[in-house]
């Protein structure tokens, strides 16, 4: 059967669960072979044989974490050589894209980055995209070379499917341009407990509203009952009262939840750009002409420092 | 030594504009009005500092692949303080990809001549996000992108690259193609004198054939992806709004448990 191969996304062995996603994607295409790069290939083999990849090819080396992309790209270009794949599945996260990309070139290949689907088609593999700030969906599909598509997050439930998952060593030897950039150092983030922010099932973000980073704990209280992860709007992250990496929108992360709550933030149609495919939208702010409220299931016009700590006191007497 | 810089910018269809495809399933550069993308905004203000930090010993030259309409993004470009401009313009390229793109564009850089090649982090319209990475394949040269602060000295590039994991400190010897965020740094508004002198730099016109570019690379035929359909999300059927007279909360709380959610 036609190999389908999904470039592994983890923290030294421990898989995200994006790829678990693609991993099950794949298998509507063909048989998954995993390809997985720095350490830990042994731990994550399990996991990514219980999702349904036939075969793991590993590969480790110190080059994959002291310099840019360039050699993710050069040990994934080797493993489609030592494959022949039907395609080529990467994560959508700003390094999946760019190591797709520079595979793409390199095997003269056309490329579809941040599908939210894909389907097997008569002509290869159909993907479908948001594109306008989710206003259009676009079906495509690659037409040159093997196809290379990176699948954003929550683009699938993942649906176990065990396989071997037999692990084997890939060989992979460095072009000269590996070692253009180098990593001086890195600096982990600290992980906050709450829910990956592109995974969580629940989403409360903040916006301009929230007026503080000394206010930020009623959105955050309000997260914490419903186990949800926090987002935030741009001019929230701006103003310096919450981490970029928690930015909801057209330059932070796209988002699709089952349930998003916007407190104090208009809509912009940046913001819109990344929260518009939650399943249910709701939204608080004093403004009854705000935006947002085009999008809302439900919405309530008032004082986010009144609404969200009596629905927060509410959601922890429910739960009793 | 003087420091050749190449800033790529893109006109795009203003997004707060009705931005939707035409019959081809090409983006509609017609019918909506466009500008300099935003994101390319921080990538000539980053090149604006990287001249300055360097005592002016610098040429920032902007280049971008659009039609007509994309000379105002160069004017706009020019008038922040780019000192020339190079536009290449072409028939052929209706629907080009971002691999014909970047074909394209990397042939225009060899043209103008680079020491560094700053990009934004991604178009407003496509918001790829790839294209620099791609400058990058093909000029043989380091990329050092996403960078939400950027230097150059002593023949080199750093920054910091803020990934979701871990955040990157970065360091490449140029010639480099570099991408910059929106966390870099405000871009500066064109200043009255700027506008004015914007009028009288040059802008250079090229097409494909100046470039060597097969017009078969490029274009809707060239590109190695095809669209098959197109469809409006439909619009959102109107929610419930409530108006809080004190008992907001409680009342949200009510929807939230018939919708399973709590
Ligand atoms: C290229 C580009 C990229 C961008 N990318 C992003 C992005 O990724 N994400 C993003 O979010 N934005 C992005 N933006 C910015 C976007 O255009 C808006 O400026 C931003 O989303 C506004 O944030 P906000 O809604 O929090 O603030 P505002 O628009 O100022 O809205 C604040 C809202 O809070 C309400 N409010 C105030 N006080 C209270 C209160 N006590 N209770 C209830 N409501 C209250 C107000 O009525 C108002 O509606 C981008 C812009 C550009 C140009
Ligand atoms: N047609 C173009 N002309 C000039 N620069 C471009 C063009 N398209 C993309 N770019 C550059 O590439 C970056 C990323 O674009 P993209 O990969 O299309 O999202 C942009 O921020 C620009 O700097």
């Amino acid at each position: 059967m036609a190999e389908v191969l999904v470039l592994v996304d983890h923290v030294d062995g421990a898989v995200r669960k994006p790829t678990l996603e693609l991993l099950t994607i794949a298998r509507r295409i063909g048989e998954p072979v995993a390809v997985h790069l720095g350490a830990g290939a042994d731990t994550a083999a399990s996991t990514l044989g219980e999702y349904g990849a036939t075969r793991v090819l590993a590969a480790d080396a110190p080059e994959f974490g002291g310099y840019l992309v360039v050699p993710k790209v050069d040990a994934l270009e080797q493993a489609v050589e030592a494959v022949g794949p039907v395609a080529v599945l990467v994560p959508s996260s700003a390094e999946g894209k760019e190591i797709a990309a520079r595979l793409a070139v390199r095997l003269g290949s056309g490329l579809i980055t941040d599908a939210v689907d894909l389907e097997a088609g008569d002509d290869g593999p159909v993907a479908t995209q948001s594109a306008f700030a989710a206003a259009f969906t676009v079906k495509s599909r690659v037409t040159n070379g093997v196809p290379v598509i990176t699948v954003k997050p929550n683009s699938a439930a993942p649906e176990a499917a065990s396989a071997a998952g037999a692990v084997e060593p890939l060989e992979v030897s460095f072009g000269d341009a590996a070692k253009g950039t180098k990593v001086v150092s890195r600096t982990p983030r600290e992980s906050t407990g709450r829910p990956e922010l592109t995974e969580a099932a629940i989403v409360v973000s903040g916006g301009r509203g929230v007026n503080g980073a000394e206010n930020f704990h009623v959105v955050e209280s309000l997260a914490d009952s419903l186990g949800a992860a926090v987002g935030a709007s741009r001019a929230a992250v701006d103003a310096g009262w919450y981490p970029h990496t928690n930015q909801v929108g057209q330059t932070g992360k796209t988002v699709s939840p089952q349930l998003y709550i916007a407190a104090g933030i208009s809509g912009a149609i940046q913001h819109r750009a990344g929260m518009q495919t939650s399943k249910t939208i709701v939204a608080i702010n004093k403004d009854a002409e705000a935006p947002i409220f085009d999008l809302v299931d439900y919405g309530v016009v008032g004082d986010l420092f009144q609404v969200l700590p009596q629905l927060t006191e509410e959601v922890e007497s429910r739960k009793g | 030594m003087s420091l050749r810089i190449v800033v790529c910018v893109k006109y795009v269809p203003d997004a707060t504009g009705d931005r939707h495809f035409a019959e081809d399933r090409t983006t509609d550069r017609e019918a909506v009005d466009g500008l300099l993308s935003e994101l390319d905004e921080y990538a000539v203000e980053q090149a604006l500092q990287i001249k300055e930090a360097n005592g002016g010993e610098a040429e920032i030259t902007v280049l971008t692949m659009g039609g007509d309409d994309a000379k105002d993004a160069l004017r706009k470009a020019l008038s922040m303080g780019a000192d020339k401009a190079v536009h290449v313009n072409d028939e052929a390229l209706h629907g080009t990809d971002v691999l014909g793109t970047s074909l394209v564009l990397a042939k225009a850089v060899e043209h103008v001549g680079y020491d560094l090649v700053v990009c934004g982090m991604a178009s407003t319209d496509g918001t790829m996000g790839v294209l620099p990475a791609i400058l990058a394949e093909r000029l043989g040269t380091p990329q050092v992108t996403l960078l939400s602060e950027v230097a150059v000295a002593d023949g080199k590039v750093t920054g910091r690259r803020d990934g979701d994991a871990a955040s990157e400190q970065l360091e490449a010897s140029l010639p480099a193609v570099v991408s910059v965020t929106d966390q870099s740094g405000e871009a500066r508004y064109p200043s009255f004198k700027g506008i004015m002198a914007a009028k009288k730099k040059p802008v250079e016109a090229l097409e494909l054939s100046d470039l060597g570019v097969d017009a078969s690379a490029v274009g809707l035929e060239g590109s190695w992806t095809a669209v098959d359909g197109v469809t409006e999300r439909p619009a959102r059927t109107a929610g419930t709004i409530v108006k809080d007279e004190g008992e907001g909360g409680k009342q949200l709380a009510e929807y939230l448990a018939g919708q399973k959610f709590i």
